[in-house]
């Protein structure tokens, strides 16, 4: 393929996973740019998750081609394939949060797996991450089942970053956050977009994610990526479900 | 990729100043410390002090506070050490890095013989524990049973059979197998043994007794609790440890009628089923290797069966198995029931689940033994 996508950095090209007979992605394509915030947005059950999941290579695909830091996951070799899972952070929906591990263990584990770095460093580290977050290093200690949801989704997010990645998988950030907690969530992925120079790809719902958060939307419908580019091209398009989804109740409230 | 990081003395009078270069990132995190380490030591007192970070191609998280934790160090008294050059990109990471307090202390607790005494202690006072949980599972299941009798309509059958078929039937292989192969084995050790004296034939006293009496049920109850045992407990554990039961609760059905009784019914129906099918299948494995192995063809196995055992040592073996399987159902409830929020807790209640079941059974077992001798049984 020519290489005028060389500032993508996740490339996915002609993707098809079937589960059963149900096709759920049926010849996808998709570019992620360098150091974009990506929204993703589609009906429940359209297979955003799946798509993600199909990316990070949690689901098989029938064909098709994904390069992620221009490495093809299917062709790189096992040290590839860790080379590139150590520069990606992922956040999944419910967290996912090592249950028997406290929140300085579970922010600790990949640094210390994949770092060696004194103990200190690990501790002042996971500080500093808790901070970014937005959170107090008195939680530090307690377990995963102690924890609010939101405190969940922040701690997940602290250990999606623990490695400080180029590329975060954000699987619906803001659902089940209070409308304040989702506005300090955005303005935090746009802060650490800003200072590390991360990419992020976003699958959410939130509408105010999308305007205040996102550079770039795309949508996802029939297997197939029916529309991306800018909030005002959404706005603009006729695509009936995209006129539904923008020009609802709620995204009017939202745009005031 | 950009260089490996540096930090050089740069001489400015009395003064110090320090530049840093390269890449200051991750993957360098462990040579960074080294680095920021011996710096440190550069710290006294000094009119001024700069750490210029203009030469810095790469900054995440860790170099940047491996930066301000150099400048922390190097702060003495009055004069505080600055950061000098750094670029618009990384001022705000700088900036949250600095809002970092220093980390709490790891708690640690040592291993001494204290705490492992102390722990030795607790586990025993929890013996305590474990008997009122047993005693107030079973009235729980005690007064549900008795809801049900007086309201037949609440009695959840779908659910029932579904267990059954899950502790009974399915079981059924694997136990007939495990019990024909013990069968097989009493059976060789015994003509084995009993052939020095010329008592090949009373293998098959030994084997009826033992299995219809003893052995038998034992062995299965054993299996039950490893099999269905902590699979009640690895169920029940994980629909607390994901609220369903707290929501089972607030929608007003009571988790013990709608859970726990019908497992505990199926499991109470199928021990005695399965230890029958288990008893059946070690005679058969038995009086198989006493023809082929021993010489006592299958007409005078029998014969000699007849007369070796009563139906007392069958009516015995089956009058335990219900109790066993009851024994067996509400440990792993209870247990189940203890899960905390956590993985590993649901290990750790699975496995005390079968274990305190094994132990509980073996216990009823003694305790049907020392009863049946003293009423002549």
């Amino acid at each position: 393929m020519a290489p005028a996508f060389s500032d993508a950095i996740i490339r996915v090209r002609d993707i098809t996973v079937q589960f059963g007979s149900t096709r759920v992605l049926n010849g996808l394509d998709l570019d992620v740019k360098r150091g974009e915030i990506l929204g993703f947005v589609g009906p429940s059950g359209a297979g955003k998750s799946v798509l993600t999941r199909t990316i990070i290579g949690l689901v098989p695909k029938v064909a098709g081609r994904i390069e992620v830091f221009g490495v093809d996951l299917d062709a790189a070799d096992p040290a590839a394939r860790r080379a590139v899972e150590r520069r990606w952070g992922i956040l999944f929906q419910q967290g996912a949060l090592f249950s028997s591990l406290t929140v300085r263990q579970n922010i600790q584990f990949p640094v210390r797996e994949y770092l060696k770095v004194s103990q200190r460093l690990l501790d002042e580290i996971m500080v500093a991450k808790l901070g970014m977050v937005g959170l107090r290093p008195e939680v530090a200690d307690r377990f995963p089942s102690e924890l609010s949801g939101g405190m969940i989704k922040r701690v997940a997010l602290a250990r999606a970053l623990a490695l400080d990645p180029e590329l975060v998988f954000l699987d619906e950030p803001t659902s089940g956050l209070d409308p304040i907690g989702a506005g300090d969530f955005d303005e935090l992925v746009r802060t650490l977009q800003r200072t590390l120079g991360l990419t992020v790809f976003m699958v959410t719902h939130d509408l105010d994610s999308l305007y205040t958060a996102c550079d770039r939307i795309a949508v996802l419908g029939n297997g197939k990526i029916i529309a991306a580019g800018s909030m005002a091209d959404m706005q603009a398009s006729q695509h009936p479900w995209l006129r539904q989804y923008f020009h609802g109740k709620r995204a009017r409230a939202v745009m005031g | 990729m950009s260089g490996a990081p540096t930090l050089q003395r740069i001489a400015q009078g009395s003064g110090l100043a320090l530049r840093a270069g390269g890449s200051w990132t991750a993957p360098f995190a462990a040579r960074l410390e080294d680095i920021v380490a011996d710096a440190e030591k550069l710290a006294g007192s000094r009119p001024q002090i700069f750490i210029d970070v203009s030469q810095i191609s790469k900054l995440d998280t860790f170099g940047a506070w491996l930066i301000e934790r150099l400048r922390r160090s190097l702060t003495h008294g009055e004069v505080e050490a600055k950061i000098a050059g750094l670029s618009t990109n990384y001022a705000s990471l700088v900036d949250e890095v600095r809002r970092v307090r220093t980390a709490p202390a790891v708690e640690t607790t040592a291993v001494t013989i204290g705490g492992m005494l102390e722990q030795v202690g607790r586990s025993v006072a929890g013996i305590g524990d474990t008997f009122v949980g047993l005693i107030d599972m079973l009235g729980a299941v005690l007064a549900a049973s008795g809801r049900v009798l007086l309201h037949p309509r609440d009695f959840r059958l779908t659910s029932t059979v579904h267990h059954l078929e899950q502790v009974c039937w399915r079981a059924v292989p694997i136990i007939v197998l495990i019990t024909f192969l013990i069968g097989c084995i009493i059976s060789q050790q015994g003509i084995f043994h009993f052939r020095k004296f010329g008592a090949d034939i009373f293998v098959v006293d030994m084997l009826g007794v033992l299995v219809l009496r003893e052995i038998g049920v034992l062995l299965v109850a054993i299996m039950v609790a490893g099999r269905s045992g902590s699979a009640y407990t690895a169920e029940l554990g994980s629909m607390k440890m994901r609220e369903e039961i707290d929501a089972l609760r607030t929608m007003g059905f009571d988790p013990i009628e709608v859970l726990i009784l019908p497992r505990m019914l199926a499991l109470i129906i199928a021990l005695p089923i399965l230890a029958f099918l288990g008893a059946m299948a070690a005679l058969y494995g038995g009086g198989l290797v006493a023809w082929l192995y021993g010489g006592v063809d299958p007409e005078a196995f029998l014969l000699r069966l007849r007369d070796a055992i009563s139906i007392d040592h069958f009516t015995v073996g089956l009058i335990k198995a219900p109790v066993m399987a009851a024994v067996i159902g509400i440990v792993a409830c209870v247990e189940g029931l203890a899960v905390q929020g956590s993985a590993e807790s649901l290990g750790q209640h699975t496995t005390a689940s079968v274990v305190k079941g094994i132990f509980f059974v073996i216990v009823m077992d003694g305790v049907f033994a020392i009863f049946f001798a003293s009423i002549g049984m």
